[in-house]
């Protein structure tokens, strides 16, 4: 598997990621390095092997269904680029 | 009278007990030194305003009559990717511009709550990404160490400025993270001891996110003892972090001073990697030696997939990585570069804030974790991380610690050209596969290479068995006798 430049510009798409059409050849010599050399994974058997979902045994702890944090609207916008009122203000996406 | 920011921290412990000096006064040769060794570039923001309130407040509590334990009035460094409050926070990365948390991390509360005094927010590897401190915005880290040419060399990375700190005698503690063994190297190729505790030990709340089944927070100090008393105030149960275990943390000091009669020790064979020094196999067998002389039983065993934590690791990683660094997007914190649409604005955001280690990173995770894609690389790779949970989980049925050195080298060159991304991903070679296994690793610097430069051992433990880990490095460290330093010292 081998990624061109279509397949880079794809997926910095996905990830929302700008990239100048000048990068895209050196970044899809790069990308192909680093997958080129995870490849070789497919040399491990991993028939009948349960991928792991947690390293610990530990199962997932519950809590009571009730409010733990203070009314902090402020706090929680403090560091926003743009807002507006109480929101978050981003360009308009519907006209 | 030496200067008070050369003692280690249970000599300063002891020191502000006696009554010798005050948390004051050695709070303020520490910000002395912290200020002479700005070459460094060890620290991203300074705050010796708050050191010197926190530094009060303990002198106050102590003249009460009260102290809040060993940490009390200690100065120390705190890697620049746990949140603080009010307190500049960048993870090294343009894409946080002027981010000031309006919380505190829970591991840097724990710390306040033990009374240490914070001087500042260290240097690192942008979003903790990198072996050498070469991918910061904020500029590289040098280490304290300098090569035989007098040539700058890199700290390690990616918590690269909270080791040097420690190294440059800057304080005698300092936190980081450690995902792939961004402690446990930079602390080898510093010449000072660090550890990675096993994964749930410490809260990660707070701490800005790079791969989340594989963070973990943990200290560096000059010697195995502080390192025992600096995990033992960081660590603990957290609500607020489901993954956080809830199990005591043990008094680790006591594990200082012991022999290791009745310890089995095991030499993993597939650590003997092809092309690596024979300075650092001939260390390796050393330390077995010295290990078998304080009393314990050296034990060859095998760990066949070794040789895939590392590919399986470039998976799991950039794949959770893609996944915590969506949040950066412009709207809620930190830099935004405007578009005419909201797509448009997330990418130029995310084009301008991410440097090129972080943007290859979250790309090969993109796509490793895209339709089509997922079973064949990221399923696969977390097949592989059971296996090698498995063999791990074996292999300690025969032995109670493994030994291995740290690193494949010593400390490079900052100029060393490191254009190919696998090559610098290779430093990481011993560390990883603690990291996938949730295992508690920890490094210790145990004598010099060629070049005068330090080389570090890595004890590996049972999860949550650090006491065992302590008590071997300590043996290993007390052997080993490394009393080196480096050439640049702050303060000097």
């Amino acid at each position: 598997m081998s990624l061109n430049r279509d397949d880079v510009r794809r997926i910095a798409f996905l990830a929302r990621i700008k990239i100048e059409d000048s990068d895209l050849k050196p970044l899809s010599d790069e990308l192909n390095g680093i997958i080129g050399w995870v490849e070789q994974l497919s040399e491990v058997n991993t028939d009948d092997v349960q991928p792991m979902t947690s390293v610990t045994e530990m199962l997932a702890p519950q809590r009571t269904d009730k409010v733990t944090e203070e009314e902090a609207t402020e706090k929680v916008l403090a560091n926003a680029p743009d807002r507006a009122q109480n929101f978050y203000a981003v360009p308009k996406v519907v006209d | 009278m030496a200067k008070l920011n050369d003692l280690t921290l249970v000599e300063a412990r002891d020191g502000l007990a006696a009554g010798d000096f005050s948390a004051a006064e050695l709070t303020e040769d520490c910000i002395t030194a912290m200020e002479s060794a700005r070459d460094l570039n060890a620290f991203i923001t300074e705050t010796p305003d708050i050191a010197r309130e926190r530094a009060d407040a303990s002198d106050t509590r102590r003249a009460r009559g009260e102290t809040r334990g060993a940490l009390d009035g200690i100065p120390i460094a705190v890697k620049d990717l746990f949140c603080t409050t009010d307190i500049l926070t960048t993870a090294a990365s343009h894409i946080l511009d002027g981010f000031a948390p309006t919380y505190e991390s829970t591991v840097s509360q724990n710390l306040i709550n033990a009374g240490a005094v914070m001087l500042g927010k260290t240097n690192l590897d942008e979003f903790a990404m990198g072996s050498a401190n070469i991918t910061s915005y904020y500029g590289n880290v040098k280490n304290p160490w300098v090569g035989p040419n007098g040539e700058d060399l890199v700290p390690g990375g990616s918590s690269g400025g909270s080791a040097a700190a420690v190294a440059a005698n800057i304080c005698p503690g300092s936190i980081g993270t450690d995902t792939g063994g961004s402690i446990r190297q930079p602390a080898g190729l510093c010449g000072i001891v660090g550890l990675k505790p096993t994964y749930g030990r410490c809260s990660r709340w707070g701490t800005v996110a790079f791969a989340s089944s594989l963070d973990q927070a943990g200290p560096f100090a000059r010697t195995v003892r502080d390192n025992a008393l600096l995990l033992k105030a960081m660590a603990g149960h957290d609500p607020k972090d489901s993954t956080s275990a809830p199990i005591d943390v043990p008094n680790f000091e006591a594990t200082i001073g012991h022999d290791l009669n009745g310890l089995k020790i095991g030499i993993p064979q597939e650590y003997t990697l092809d092309g690596m020094p024979e300075e650092i196999q001939k260390l390796w067998d050393q330390g077995a030696a010295w290990m078998k002389e304080a009393g314990a039983e050296i034990k060859p065993v095998s760990l066949p997939h070794t040789k895939y934590a590392l590919p399986a690791y470039y998976i799991v990683a950039p794949a959770e990585a893609s996944s915590n660094l969506a949040r950066y997007d412009g709207v809620r914190y930190g830099l935004r570069v405007e578009g005419n649409t909201l797509d448009e604005m997330y990418e130029n955001t995310r084009g301008a804030g991410f440097g090129a280690e972080v943007r290859r990173r979250v790309m090969i995770g993109t796509y490793v974790l895209s339709a089509g894609y997922y079973d064949a690389y990221y399923v696969k790779a977390q097949q592989v991380r059971t296996i090698i949970l498995n063999e791990f989980n074996s292999v300690f049925e025969d032995v109670d610690v493994l030994l291995t050195p740290t690193a494949p080298n010593a400390a490079f060159p900052m100029d060393a050209k490191m254009d190919d991304p696998v090559k610098m991903y290779l430093n990481d070679v011993f560390t990883v596969p603690a990291n996938m296994a949730g295992l508690p690793g920890i490094s210790v610097p145990a004598g010099l290479n060629k070049h005068g430069l330090p080389l570090g051992l890595q004890v590996i433990a049972k999860p949550f068995d650090e006491e065992t880990m302590f008590r071997a490095a300590d043996a290993l460290e007390r052997a080993a006798n490394f009393t080196a330093q480096p050439k640049y010292l702050g303060g000097q």
